[in-house]
């Protein structure tokens, strides 16, 4: 594990521990469910890519902005969505997020800061510089985070965001999660750059590509990045190097993917891994992690028995929140 | 001495941009968003002439040609709680926005279950007469029309766009404000009264008649004014509902009509296959079949692309003589 700029706080390497068993086991639970038929829905398993959102978990705070896209799990409970709320929302019942009315791929949860899922590749980096440019016009030091994969850099909203960030210098970052996939394609079959952090050059942006596998590697990048928006020094485009280990979607036969390659980097669990590296380096001891991940799997297990015994919306709720008023 | 109250004469770019003015003057929330809106260009109509001058460069922002880029951060900053008015120079253009304006300002109220809105206004001018050709000459209301969570809002004189715009800028839904550019330059009568503003939702009765309804918006309004009084010559008697909003739609004032007149034509700009004119025609049939004493009727564009030629542009554009033809089949 690379120390690129010195080791974090113990509190956020805590954090980041705490943030990634809690992604890693939510998402482990909803396979387990999903597999066993006791729900049927349309889910994009994170599992793998917890690193990045871990880090963010450990410098952003509760009135930053992040928005994120279908795959989203991690970047939720990175953000701080109650596991309760997010539960019943991925359920469908009426005490979720959104009401039973996002489903997993359209969480929103303004009292934690991530204001906008969206099921459409590409389509929140042009909104994220909303919330920048919103931050900009207030004077406060808030920044946003755009998570989005691979694939949506080649996709037109992309271009454009970028460049409208960089002409009115918004405190956004755009935090491309390259899985090494979009959906089915190989990234280098579908994107002329060798790096998308190079395509930060067209828009005289800095871009930073980061081993988004490596804790202390994606923190160092992430505090950067942050520290320049919120000193008014403008966008950035991190990429964040990783894999997905459950394909494209729940179901996907991951054909495309050549086993050897997902077995290694399945070997490499970067859990697993970080795990290892806080305890020789002594930077938390057994107990300590095994206590958090105990408190992980209660909360879980309060979650999902809160989610489970939460209501389903009514008929008639169908109607409601279509507009402001009942008029339209 | 009469309650109503005082009045300028301003075409209608002028009064959009009273209302403008007047909506970043009350409300620091209130954003501009667009190509060339800025001053000394003040918009490609002139519609936001002097208010980055008057407001700032910050609140009135010029944008790189970006519709994606523009919409997405209008609808950012909506739901961070400015009211941002985008402006998408021509209505064609919304097609390369489209993602933004259907699946997001459209759907994240519903999506949050409430917890978000998009106070987002839209304005674009539309429409033929100017041969601008097929790619800024078309009248699209009915695309928007179809996706539930937008408002759609097509004024016909300078008093109205001045109303509806102001109206739809202090909505907490995302409203698009179709302007037709034939309509910008004509001069009309707009209320000197600060933060005018008019309901979104309830149409106007132009003109009362007791033989057939007319049921339009927008710029055919005047066409189907200069009908109607060429009619009553002929002992036809026509009623003009301007519709002012297509959602939400008055559906109460139609019925009422029609319920009166037993006949209807609806008209718009816009072709007629697919377009909002089929909607109204069907809410009639569906409410007063045994009430008509014919079928309704549709007056709009043919089902082409909007030609160049001048000859060709005028084929095209419904106009006042189409409507009479209509309306006389109507009382046949």
């Amino acid at each position: 594990m690379s120390e690129p700029e010195g080791v974090p706080p113990t509190d956020s390497l805590r954090t980041m521990f705490e943030t990634m068993t809690r992604i890693k086991r939510c998402d482990e639970r909803f396979r387990l469910m999903l597999q066993s038929g006791q729900i049927v829905v349309t889910y994009y398993s994170p599992r793998g890519q917890e690193v990045i959102p871990s880090a963010f978990s450990a410098l952003l705070r509760q009135e930053d902005y992040v928005v994120t896209t279908y795959r989203g799990l991690h970047d939720h409970l990175g953000k701080g969505v109650s596991l309760r709320d997010l539960w019943a929302e991925f359920l469908g019942r009426r005490e979720g997020t959104c009401k039973g009315k996002g489903g997993p791929m359209h969480i929103t949860d303004p009292k934690s800061g991530l204001m906008v899922t969206t099921g459409i590749v590409g389509s929140g980096l042009p909104i994220a510089n909303g919330f920048g440019l919103a931050a900009k016009l207030r004077g406060t030091d808030q920044v946003t985070v755009v998570n989005f994969g691979d694939g949506a850099s080649n996709i037109g909203a992309f271009h454009e965001a970028l460049n409208l960030a960089a002409v009115w210098d918004l405190p956004v970052i755009f935090v491309c999660q390259n899985n090494g996939y979009a959906e089915h394609t190989p990234f280098a079959e579908g994107t002329s750059a060798k790096a998308v952090a190079d395509r930060a050059v067209g828009y005289s942006m800095l871009g930073i590509t980061v081993d988004g596998n490596d804790p202390v590697a994606m923190y160092g990048a992430a505090r950067k990045a942050i520290e320049r928006a919120r000193a008014g020094e403008g966008p950035t485009l991190l990429e964040a190097t990783t894999y997905r280990f459950f394909g494209h979607i729940m179901g996907d036969t991951m054909a495309y993917m050549p086993a050897e390659e997902r077995e290694a980097a399945m070997a490499a669990d970067p859990v697993v891994r970080y795990r290892e590296w806080l305890l020789e380096g002594g930077h938390l001891s057994d107990e300590e992690l095994t206590a958090i991940e105990a408190a992980c799997d209660a909360e879980l297990d309060d979650a999902v028995e809160y989610a489970l015994a939460c209501t389903p919306p009514s008929p008639e709720e169908l109607y409601d929140d279509v507009y402001a008023d009942a008029t339209a | 001495m009469t309650g109503e109250p005082e009045t300028v004469t301003l075409p209608m770019v002028a009064a959009i941009n009273r209302a403008l003015d007047s909506a970043l003057t009350r409300d620091p929330a209130v954003l501009l968003l667009g190509e060339d809106i800025g001053d000394p260009s003040g918009g490609v109509f002139k519609a936001t002439m002097g208010l980055s001058t008057k407001h700032g460069i910050e609140r009135v922002r010029p944008t790189p040609i970006s519709e994606q880029a523009i919409l997405g951060a209008a609808i950012g900053a909506a739901i961070a709680g400015f009211r941002p008015v985008a402006e998408i120079m021509i209505m064609d253009f919304i097609a390369v926005c489209m993602d933004q304006l259907s699946n997001h300002a459209a759907k994240l109220r519903y999506m949050s279950g409430g917890q978000t809105c998009v106070p987002l206004t839209v304005r674009c001018s539309a429409g033929a007469g100017m041969q601008f050709g097929a790619q800024h000459s078309e009248m699209l209301e009915a695309w928007l029309c179809h996706v539930p969570g937008l408002k759609v809002v097509v004024p016909s004189c300078p008093a109205d766009a001045m109303g509806l715009l102001t109206t739809c800028i202090f909505d907490d839904d995302p409203c698009v404000f179709v302007e037709q550019t034939l309509s910008y330059f004509v001069p009309g009568p707009v209320p000197l009264v600060e933060g005018f503003a008019i309901p979104l939702g309830q149409a106007a009765v132009r003109r009362e008649g007791s033989d057939v309804t007319v049921i339009t918006y927008g710029r055919q309004v005047v066409d189907a004014m200069k009908a109607a009084a060429s009619l009553q010559e002929e002992g036809i008697s026509v009623e003009v509902i301007d519709l002012r909003t297509l959602v939400p739609l008055d559906l109460d004032t139609i019925l009422t009509s029609v319920g009166k007149t037993r006949r209807a034509v609806v008209v718009h700009e816009a072709v007629v296959r697919g377009g909002f004119g089929g909607e109204i025609s069907s809410q009639i049939h569906e409410h007063l079949f045994d009430r008509l004493a014919s079928p309704v009727l549709r007056v709009g564009a043919p089902n082409t692309p909007v030609p160049y030629a001048r000859e060709l542009e005028k084929a095209y554009v419904p106009g006042a003589a189409d409507i009479v033809s209509a309306v006389r089949q109507a009382v046949k």
